[in-house]
């Protein structure tokens, strides 16, 4: 057994994935290797990329038994590619494949199928829900799922740690050499932040499209120089699966609560100046925050030089207000923002490895000032957990959650203290994603807790009237109401690793009992 | 310093999630109610649950008032003599008509008080008058009780009762809330407003919530937790008030230290109203953050 830098006991060795390589620290893996590179190929002008079928293209790809292929998951809940694909590649009795999309949600159910009849026998993934993660969590896998943040994928791929043979990538807008992009055609989703990473270091690339424009398509997320083939379907996805009408502000008492004292936080911080830097996420709180941020900018005068990440209308409209002068964009979660993409120059797609990738030359996390993220499970050494419930099942996805906390200056958790009747705060989160000393507030409705390594911070914050307590506090506070939680029970089985952004072993989840 | 009673915030005694923790969004004072949010077949599930809250939780120092079911229910007997064990701040009693309401009430809590060995008088009591008979005799109400701290209106049923609708200009109510307005100062004792019930329509509350600060009342009955900001901005000094209050105090501190029975400011006499009302804005601004009070306590946002 090894035991990593925040005490997760770990084996040396798992079948099937080779020896694992403990996490010590956010920033103490310096790479050796160099930049992987994708085979090389001849196109010649005769040679047309347009193929009738999904199935022709996985035979002119030349897919194997035991090979891997990657999917984008910009489509979220409307995907029909993987399942398409998978399916496909069953018929045509191809076994032992893995799956390496850049996550899978519920609508990947099917996929439980093609791991019974062996057609999936690993998976490689930021996020895992629905009856497959329920499946995964209950052992149906022989070997583990490996859980990457979006920024530790693309790291991966670029050092070659994840080889992806054939890259089938669903996109909303496509000519017929392969120059494609997502912000037009009745699928589309906005950036194609993760597929630009698959599409330049896949073997061999395959674009399944329901919209061909003609040549060229310009501007293009993803490059003819980089497509082998074309494939038209009837649909890639269900619209209103793929992106949500505008995303709404929260009238959740709960959250208004902790998004008012999480924007507290941030005005006292000392990091809310002219030309700061944020990112939000999706959830109720964190967009109240965005929202209170705007005023605080309005009062002051400030305005912010980026915002990152996965971005929703409320950071357009800040755009389109002045108030932000640029979006850094891997994911555009709605609407507003899909719409935006296509049409605003100041609104620009970044691929992941741009986006968070920790060994380039740099990524845009580490120029982040403020980030505020959510938790499922947080201890008291500030670890938190946004992948399984409290039920130990898998539930959730790394995401940016490790790479922004990571490269951020501040970063916020905003959680309630207490979801129905289980506290949020533990001695011991069932699994890590984010290690606790890249964490430097967290925000409940019952109080904050600043993270002891920030002096800094606990010497601003004392001086307000914000209710600021210790984690353990905090954690009492919960157990009063709730008593103490039964810890999950589980068995020796491994059902997925959890790698950090730089490669190493932060975590691994066992099976449910 | 003043107590605070910018907000009553009403939570149905029914509902373990919002029991558990309605005092966190910042209201002045917390309602338990027993009584209209509670079905009938819920009855003695809250009154349970109420109890074991008051037993069990801390509600760290907010305080708490429990709205029971009149005594011509079923229910509030039993209420009484669940909840008194307990001890919140205060008890309301619902719909009174004659100062003998409140007497019954009170005779019943202090008999339970006795047996329990609870210093009498150390519960509370709080008023709503709800119908055109309560509003007539809400002089007599008012003054019932050593320990009636307020009273309400409640405007539905008066409203109804008055065979009208509530509107939002809230003319319908105009001589009602100062009938009890008047009842509350006459008998010394806090005057609150009714309910807004459309929780979206903030401009519609916020303009009701001038209206009734303008009229006198100390505060307001709130539906759901985002009303509660809005109802303390509204009662928050501004910095001339909060200015001019300081000087005030100070030269009445200054006087009282010469021994002079006289405080003047700016060659003006300054009498007993105005460092009273002083004190009152001073207050407010220390509940809302904007003031600290020399050596106060400090209050969390």
């Amino acid at each position: 057994m090894l035991t990593n830098g925040i005490g997760r006991e770990l084996p040396e060795y798992i079948e099937g994935i080779g020896q694992l390589k403990a996490y010590e620290e956010p920033f103490s893996i310096q790479p050796e290797s160099r930049k992987f590179g994708p085979r090389l190929s001849r196109v010649t002008p005769q040679d047309k990329k347009l193929l009738a079928s999904i199935e022709e293209a996985i035979v002119k790809c030349g897919l194997k038994d035991g090979m891997t292929i990657s999917f984008h998951h910009h489509f979220r809940e409307g995907d029909y590619i993987v399942n398409m694909v998978v399916d496909a590649i069953a018929r045509l009795g191809i076994k032992a494949i893995t799956l390496a999309p850049s996550s899978l949600n519920s609508i990947h159910a099917p996929i439980i199928e093609h791991i019974k009849n062996g057609t999936i026998t690993k998976i490689e993934t930021s996020g895992l829900r629905g009856p497959l993660a329920d499946a995964i969590s209950n052992g149906i896998m022989t070997y583990p799922v490996m859980i990457r943040s979006h920024g530790g994928r693309a790291r991966a791929i670029e050092a070659g740690d994840l080889k992806i043979d054939v890259a089938f990538l669903g996109v909303p807008a496509c000519d017929s050499y392969g120059n494609a992009n997502g912000h037009s055609g009745k699928s589309f989703c906005g950036s194609l932040g993760y597929a630009k990473v698959d599409a330049q270091y896949a073997d061999r690339v395959v674009l399944i499209t329901d919209n061909i424009v003609p040549y060229p398509n310009v501007p293009a997320s993803i490059s003819q120089t980089d497509v082998d083939f074309i494939v038209k379907v009837e649909a890639i996805g269900d619209p209103r699966g793929i992106v949500s009408g505008a995303t709404r502000y929260t009238k959740n008492p709960r959250e208004l609560l902790i998004a008012k004292y999480a924007s507290e936080v941030i005005k006292e911080s000392g990091y809310l100046v002219d030309g700061f830097s944020m990112q939000c996420g999706t959830g109720g709180a964190s967009l109240a925050v965005a929202r209170s941020i705007k005023e605080t900018m309005l009062e002051k005068g400030i305005k912010a030089s980026f915002a990152l990440g996965g971005i929703t209308g409320q950071f357009v409209e800040l755009l389109e207000e002045g108030l932000v002068d640029k979006l850094y964009d891997t994911q555009s979660f709605d609407l507003t923002a899909a719409k935006s993409i296509g049409s605003n120059p100041r609104h620009v797609e970044i691929d992941a490895g741009f986006y968070a990738n920790p060994h380039n030359k740099g990524c845009a996390v580490n120029l982040l000032d403020i980030v505020i993220l959510s938790a499922l499970e947080i201890d008291t050494d500030f670890n938190v957990n946004v992948i399984t419930g409290s039920d130990g099942v898998l539930r959730g996805a790394s995401g940016g959650h490790c790479d922004t906390a990571a490269g951020s200056k501040l970063s916020i958790i905003v959680a309630p203290l207490i979801r129905g009747r289980i506290p949020t705060i533990l001695d011991r989160v069932n699994a890590v994603i984010t290690p606790g000393e890249t964490i430097d507030v967290v925000v409940t409705d019952r109080g904050i807790a600043v993270n002891p390594r920030r002096k800094d911070l606990i010497e601003r914050l004392s001086k307000t009237k914000l209710p600021i307590y210790t984690i353990e506090e905090l954690k009492e506070k919960a157990e009063k109401i709730t008593g103490k939680p039964q810890s999950v029970a589980y068995d020796d089985k491994i059902v997925a690793i959890v790698e950090y952004r730089d490669g190493t072993v932060i975590d691994v989840i066992r099976r449910v009992l | 310093m003043f107590k605070l009673r910018r907000t009553m915030m009403y939570v149905p005694g029914n509902n373990p999630s919002m029991v558990k923790d309605a005092h966190i969004f910042g209201a002045d004072t917390v309602m338990f109610d027993l009584e209209d949010s509670v079905a009938l077949n819920e009855k003695d599930a809250a009154r349970l649950l109420v109890y074991n809250a008051l037993k069990r939780l801390d509600y760290e120092g907010t305080e708490i008032a429990v709205r029971i079911n009149g005594l011509d229910t079923p229910y509030g007997r039993e209420d009484l003599e669940a909840i008194v064990r307990v001890r919140p701040h205060i008890i309301r009693l619902p719909k009174a008509e004659t100062s003998k309401d409140v007497r019954d009430i009170e005779a019943i809590i202090e008999e339970i008080e006795a047996k329990e060995g609870i210093p009498v008088g150390s519960i509370q009591l709080m008023a709503a008058v709800e119908s055109a008979r309560g509003v007539l005799n809400a002089r007599e109400i008012a003054a019932a009780s050593k320990r009636l701290v307020g009273i309400a209106i409640g405007a539905e049923d008066f409203v109804t009762d008055m065979q009208t609708t509530r509107s939002l200009d809230g003319m319908e109510l105009l001589a009602a809330r100062s009938q009890v307005l008047l009842a509350a100062r006459n008998a010394g004792i806090y005057a609150l407003d009714t309910v807004f019930s459309d929780v979206n329509n903030e401009e519609g509350f916020i303009n009701e919530v001038k209206h009734i600060k303008q009229l006198g009342f100390d505060g307001k009955s709130v539906i759901n937790p985002r009303q509660i900001d809005v109802v303390h901005r509204i009662y928050t000094p501004t910095p001339q008030e909060i200015h001019r209050s300081e000087r005030i105090l100070k030269a009445s501190e200054e006087a009282a230290r010469k021994g002079s029975g006289v405080v003047s400011l700016d060659g003006k006499m300054v009498d007993k109203p105005i460092i009273e009302r002083a004190q009152r804005v001073l207050s407010l601004a220390t509940a809302a953050g904007t003031y600290e009070l020399e050596g106060g306590e400090a209050i969390a946002y």
